[in-house]
């Protein structure tokens, strides 16, 4: 990851979208994803994902603060000083987050108690401090918008994917549709799927999917 | 009396951070390969728990709540400054977990040295603020808040403990190549909580 950045940060003048712009974009969604290579931001992610909506609203929550935190930072790192660097990091990202909470509570008041603590959660998500500390406290603006979009977009795949499943097994419904009875077939609801104990199986076997399709490997 | 034993069972067992709300995650399953770390990370959370709790209820109660303020006159009695609550919390945490770094850095350098990165990032573990706000959420007392603080810090501890026991263990078995480090985890994981589900049977 280190490597790339040092690279972007080199390039005087580039188009806006060069192809290691694009990079920052695709990267995330497949090898070098948040939740299933990098390991940050798993708690959201087993904990918004029982219904469809919540998991999208999350998703766009997190995109939001992601990339534009990434870009507030990116512009004062010069001037922070590495001491207090995760108090500043901090403040920055609650300040968008409070934004987006006050957003949903005005706007989908239902969708935001359902999300109850979590929204609060998003300043602790490791995936907004992770890009921080890594991407963006090197790069240029531009840049680590993309990288936040990105990694917003990653996280956002994985919980979609998480929520498509657990609320069509769990419930048989997508976004509160009912598709089984729609289809005049009963279907009684898996609970399993409803529990954070199914989600983490849920999540392993799709890193066990993912992984066998991109070749990434782990030792132990 | 009987009222906070009923607290602190709950939050350690029942009302797991872990394994019934899953949070702090990140940490919880980059840290878990010694049980050794494991148990020192968890030695920080439980202290770090253990006092932002408390810390965070008093200013929730003395200063952010709706009518808070009265304290200091009549003329603050309407001020509400719960919009606050986020950054004066994560402030607070921030604060205590530099203060913990610096104190393991002074008396236990080869625990600093094995947590490195991951001292700093106690603040940013979900299970601190979610801590904090959960609190927020339940109608406790000061007393009945730092048992919890406390409890959900052991609790913390215990599931991080017992599952870098098993990968420890792990490491022995023939686990498929894709599946290795952290698919086969959250495997364990997803089973380890259907275990902790025994204990929802419990009434107190």
């Amino acid at each position: 990851m280190s490597t790339e950045a040092v690279e972007v940060q080199e390039k005087k003048s580039e188009p806006l979208f060069s192809k290691k712009n694009r990079k920052l974009i695709s990267n995330p969604l497949d090898i070098d994803n948040p939740i299933t290579v990098q390991i940050l931001g798993v708690c959201s992610a087993l904990a918004v994902t029982t219904q469809m909506k919540p998991a999208f609203v999350m998703s766009l929550g997190l995109t939001i603060v992601t990339a534009s935190s990434n870009v507030v930072i990116s512009m004062m790192r010069n001037s922070i000083p590495s001491r207090i660097r995760i108090i500043v990091q901090l403040a920055v990202v609650s300040l968008w987050v409070i934004l987006v909470d006050q957003l949903l509570k005005a706007y989908v008041y239902d969708v935001s108690k359902q999300l109850s603590v979590f929204v609060g959660l998003i300043i602790t998500n490791c995936i907004v401090m992770g890009r921080l500390e890594a991407y963006a406290m090197g790069n240029k603006p531009w840049p680590s918008f993309l990288d936040g979009i990105g990694n917003g977009l990653g996280y956002g795949m994985i919980l979609m994917t998480l929520a498509f499943f657990r609320e069509l097994l769990g419930g048989g419904s997508l976004f509160g549709f009912k598709v089984f009875e729609s289809m005049g077939v009963h279907y009684q609801g898996n609970g399993l799927m409803l529990l954070p104990a199914g989600a983490c199986i849920l999540l392993g076997l799709i890193i066990w999917i993912q992984r066998s399709i991109n070749g990434y490997r782990e030792s132990h | 009396m009987e009222n906070l034993i009923n607290i602190g069972v709950r939050s350690i067992f029942i009302d797991n951070m872990i394994f019934a709300y899953f949070l702090g995650m990140c940490s919880f399953l980059a840290i878990s390969k010694k049980v050794s770390t494991a148990f020192g990370l968890g030695i920080a959370v439980v202290f770090v728990l253990g006092v932002t709790v408390p810390i965070n209820w008093l200013v929730q109660n003395y200063v952010l709540t709706a009518g808070a303020l009265s304290w200091m006159g009549p003329s603050f009695a309407d001020i509400d400054l719960n919009f606050l609550q986020f950054i004066v919390f994560i402030s607070v945490i921030a604060a205590i977990t530099q203060l913990t770094e610096m104190a393991v850095e002074k008396f236990s350098p080869a625990l600093y040295g094995t947590l490195g990165i991951f001292l700093p990032l106690i603040a940013v573990n979900c299970s601190i603020l979610g801590g904090a706000l959960f609190m927020v959420g339940r109608p406790y007392n000061l007393a009945e808040a730092t048992v919890f603080g406390f409890g959900s810090g052991i609790g913390w501890m215990l599931a991080i403990v017992a599952l870098a026991g098993v990968r420890e263990k792990m490491k022995y078995s023939n686990v498929p190549a894709p599946l290795r480090g952290l698919g086969i985890t959250f495997i364990l994981v997803g089973l380890m909580s259907l275990g902790f589900l025994s204990f929802l049977g419990f009434s107190l």
